[in-house]
């Protein structure tokens, strides 16, 4: 991936570039505007420079925390259990035939 | 003492005990939704009909001898993130138009057992992400106290009903603030339990290490006995605590006699100086009551903003990654399905949701993962390391729960970091896990109410609860 080259600032005071904001709403399947991207990227910039302020903190030797109570996974029995009605399941669908989700083409233009 | 001003104990009380009728504690309150809903919004769906059978069938059990439960013919308000079966759960985003999920979340069916009376789902910041209930894709939730002005959020709806008197109790979730700083806004009690008491299966998924449901209510004691019936353990939850349900109502007569009180000497800046002086009061009645004071620093808190809109963020953009137009919700039609994901992803998320959605692909993207994701799980460390080092010191801490009082609607809508900056006190305790409540205590600027909250370590409900009765004593 050229991930590298689509987060090169132009400007030393900017955060995030427009390129960069583009890139981010396709990795986030999100249709943006040349509107929204311009928005987005002040909006974005202005956020990374607040966000900034734990740049300072020694951060070397600190554990990252993941979660706020130690549990482990757990397992249950793999027993037949009654689940969700299939029907009731697929009405709630935009689209549905044959028991399943219907979707358009996967293979497209951005496949 | 008129039906909508009677306690949700009272109520189930004397309900219980056959001198009440549920159906009558309804239309009580249907008639104050009547009167005030169209001013305040606080429901994106009123479920009067359900309600009316639901109070009939309480009304029945005790005529025929049998025991509705301890929220028996409550009226009780959910906020519109929580799964209802077979009535419409939208967490106020257009992308949920028209969804009737085909199960009930896991704390809708304790309290239906418990004998209570849902009478609709509240309106919230779409998917939970706002601090004033205004990203809502149904419009604003209005403040009871003044309908200029915000009911914080993202449970504002939750907030509103119980302050409008619409519901007795109500359910919102937190999961930086927001049950905490919309109860402060409205004037009413709200609880952010520890995670994992709580079951979250039902739950529409915001920020997974982070969520938790709790109760609003008008006093400290129907929050205890809200968050006795909803608390334990739950099967279908992996992230539950395997403990039983909360014991709470014992505690509140207890005092606070012999209990240290944190004062955190080093706590952010910036709050409206009436919400000063009303934490300067909080303490001072607590230490009337026979608690000690005690001082602590929490040097990390002031980055918690910033670890909690990095993390929650990163949390959203996987969690919302769901909402693609194939299983549930609406659909934009396109040539593909990338092209169907995308459209519909534009069509049904609202800014604030895009930004967020934005911000946590960024802080995970290859490149970026250590320096904005990686670094903010570090930061979360360090902020639960110094609660560790203060709850050495200090049995709970109380701080303001928002550092200003209800603002003007439209006033912080174009700012999105000023309105970030309303969460500075509540985040905290998210990122630690812990326990914390907003507790009214008197008003500050414009009359509007002012709340106090009271912080305490994991499954420190119990002592947390205490010292919240003691300030809802100290308060009138």
């Amino acid at each position: 991936m050229l991930v590298g080259s689509f987060f090169v600032s132009d400007h030393p005071s900017v955060r995030i570039s427009a390129d960069a904001v583009a890139k981010v709403a396709r990795l986030a399947r999100l249709d943006v505007t040349p509107d929204d991207i311009a928005r987005l990227t002040s909006q974005l910039d202005g956020m990374l420079e607040h966000f900034a302020d734990i740049d300072a903190l020694d951060l070397a030797d600190v554990e990252p925390m993941t979660q706020p109570y130690p549990l482990v996974n757990v397992m249950r029995d793999d027993v037949v259990a009654p689940s969700l009605d299939r029907d009731e399941v697929l009405a709630a669908a935009p689209a549905a035939e044959d028991g399943r989700f219907r979707v358009p083409p996967i293979i497209g233009l951005e496949g | 003492m008129s039906l909508t001003e009677t306690s949700a104990f009272e109520i189930a009380a004397e309900v219980r005990a056959g001198r009440l009728r549920a159906v009558d504690v309804l239309d009580a309150h249907l008639a104050n939704v009547a009167a005030r809903e169209s001013e305040i919004h606080a429901f994106n769906t009123v479920t009067a009909d359900e309600a009316r059978r639901s109070a009939e069938a309480v009304d029945a059990a005790v005529a025929a001898g049998r025991d509705p439960g301890p929220l028996a013919g409550v009226p009780i308000a959910l906020k519109d993130n929580m799964c209802t079966r077979g009535v419409p759960t939208t967490c106020s985003s257009k992308i949920l138009d028209g969804w009737k999920p085909p199960y009930d979340a896991t704390v809708v069916e304790l309290v239906a057992n418990a004998g209570a009376v849902v009478v609709g789902k509240t309106n919230l910041d779409e998917f939970a992400m706002g601090s004033s209930t205004e990203n809502s894709a149904f419009g604003p939730t209005f403040n009871p106290h003044d309908v200029t002005r915000v009911a914080g959020g993202s449970s504002g709806g939750s907030a509103a009903a119980v302050a409008a008197r619409f519901a007795s109790i109500s359910l919102g979730s937190d999961t930086g603030g927001s049950i905490r700083q919309p109860a402060a806004l409205c004037g009413v009690v709200g609880v952010k339990p520890t995670y994992g008491t709580v079951s979250r299966r039902g739950l529409v998924a915001f920020a997974s290490s982070l969520d938790q449901i709790g109760p609003f209510s008008h006093d400290v004691r129907d929050s205890a006995l809200l968050l006795e019936v909803i608390s334990g353990h739950d099967p279908l939850d992996s992230t539950s605590i395997p403990q039983p349900s909360l014991q709470l109502l014992s505690e509140l007569d207890r005092g606070v006699k012999g209990l240290r009180i944190g004062r955190i000497t080093d706590l952010p800046g910036g709050s409206e100086p009436e919400v000063d002086e009303r934490l300067s009061e909080a303490f001072d009645a607590l230490a009337a009551a026979g608690a000690t004071i005690v001082d602590v620093e929490l040097p990390s808190m002031k980055f918690g903003l910033t670890a909690y809109y990095l993390v929650a963020p990163a949390e959203a953009s996987s969690n919302l990654a769901r909402y693609d137009g194939v299983r549930y919700g609406m659909r934009v039609e396109a040539s593909d399905t990338n092209a169907m994901y995308m459209a519909t992803r534009a069509a049904g998320f609202g800014d604030e949701v895009k930004r967020r959605i934005m911000l946590g692909t960024y802080a995970l993207s290859a490149g970026y993962y250590d320096a904005y994701y990686g670094k903010a799980l570090k930061v979360r460390r360090l902020i639960s390391d110094d609660f560790a080092r203060a709850y050495e010191k200090a049995d709970v801490l109380v701080t303001p729960t928002s550092p200003i009082v209800a603002f003007p609607v439209g006033s912080k809508v174009d700012d999105p970091l000023s309105m970030y900056l309303c969460d500075v006190f509540t985040i905290p305790t998210n990122l630690a896990g812990h326990p914390a409540m907003s507790v009214p205590f008197g008003t500050g600027a414009h009359g509007l109410p002012v709340g106090v909250q009271v912080l305490a370590p994991t499954l420190g409900e119990a002592v947390m609860f205490r010292v919240a009765a003691e300030l809802e004593r100290g308060a009138r």
